[in-house]
């Protein structure tokens, strides 16, 4: 437990910016998805080890809640995904561009 | 004293702590990467599964573990097994060329932005002290997580203050599911044919041919 809590965040914030680029450069709403999750993981990571460092449980309740609401993030996500797909058999991003002025 | 106690077993090095530290950190990181750059979709499912798995070894050894215990059964098992069931069910599983740049320029830009977020954020961890903001950053817990008053642990402080202090939020965590629910059905619900009611069936037929051509 002697480790230091820098390490934690550093590690957070590298996986927060592999997740930022991977949803800036892929184009598969799936992997985009996945990647959101990597950003909503490296923020829980980093709720958990402030929680530790100020010995306060309040981190560890707001990862319970990022957790509730990426569920339902995912389920309607998803949700749109698969309809989508059934109206133009695809998941690529750019190829949604129907509202394009 | 026992202050003096804290920073004299904080100063030494932790060898276990830095072997599980460094192991997930690779763990997390090859996971990451592979959810990033693999082009089968499956794979950077699984990919992702391995980055869950070690971020909850890094939560049971930051003492949250019942955080970890819920990252495992809800992350792993109900969200990754969700985007593979959604992935198969489209059978969009095959490999994507991901060597061709949709916009021009968009990569590099995309790599500058990386380099910098991380530049900024660790420059922030290094130099600010209100970013970290803590009253002692290495050394043991302090406070009231791992009380020795409360022997029943973290997991009873957690639910004492999610049914206390965030009541609230957690009530309205469960509007929100019973919404994310309601949506997904009215979502994945086949809209009915416009005119002839009776010919629902043989129009989903037709379209599930589309679907499948």
């Amino acid at each position: 437990m002697s480790l230091s809590g820098a390490w934690y965040l550093g590690l957070a914030a590298i996986v927060f910016t592999i997740g930022a680029v991977g949803l800036l450069v892929r184009r598969n709403v799936l992997i985009m998805f996945m990647c959101i999750e990597l950003m909503l993981n490296a923020a829980n990571l980093t709720f958990v080890t402030f929680s530790r460092m100020l010995g306060d449980i309040g981190g560890q309740a707001v990862v319970f809640f990022v957790l509730v609401v990426a569920a339902a993030e995912v389920v309607v996500g998803l949700g749109i995904v698969v309809t989508n797909f059934r109206r133009r058999s695809t998941t690529v991003a750019d190829d949604l561009h129907s509202l394009k002025g | 004293m026992l202050e003096t106690l804290h920073v004299a077993t904080s100063t030494r090095v932790a060898w276990p702590d830095l072997l599980v530290f460094a192991a997930s950190a690779a763990v997390i990181l090859i996971g990451a990467l592979g959810v990033v750059t693999s082009r089968n979709p499956v794979h950077a499912a699984l990919s992702l599964v391995m980055t869950l798995f070690g971020v909850a070894v890094l939560f049971i050894e930051q003492e949250a573990d019942f955080l970890a215990a819920v990252q495992i059964i809800v992350y792993a098992g109900a969200i990754v097994v969700l985007f593979l069931f959604v992935i198969m069910f489209l059978g969009v599983d095959k490999r994507e060329d991901i060597t061709v740049e949709p916009l021009a320029g968009q990569r590099p830009l995309a790599f500058v932005m990386l380099g910098i977020t991380l530049g900024g954020v660790i420059a922030m961890l290094a130099e600010s002290h209100w970013v970290t903001g803590a009253h002692q950053v290495v050394g043991p817990i302090q406070g009231h997580i791992s009380d020795s008053a409360s022997p029943s642990g973290e997991v009873a402080q957690l639910g004492k203050q999610l049914f206390t202090t965030y009541l609230f939020a957690f009530e309205a965590t469960a509007a929100l599911l019973v919404i994310a629910v309601v949506g997904a059905v009215v979502l994945a619900r086949r809209p009915p044919a416009p005119h002839e009611p009776g010919e629902t069936h043989s129009d989903q037929g037709q379209s599930d041919r589309e679907l499948s051509a």
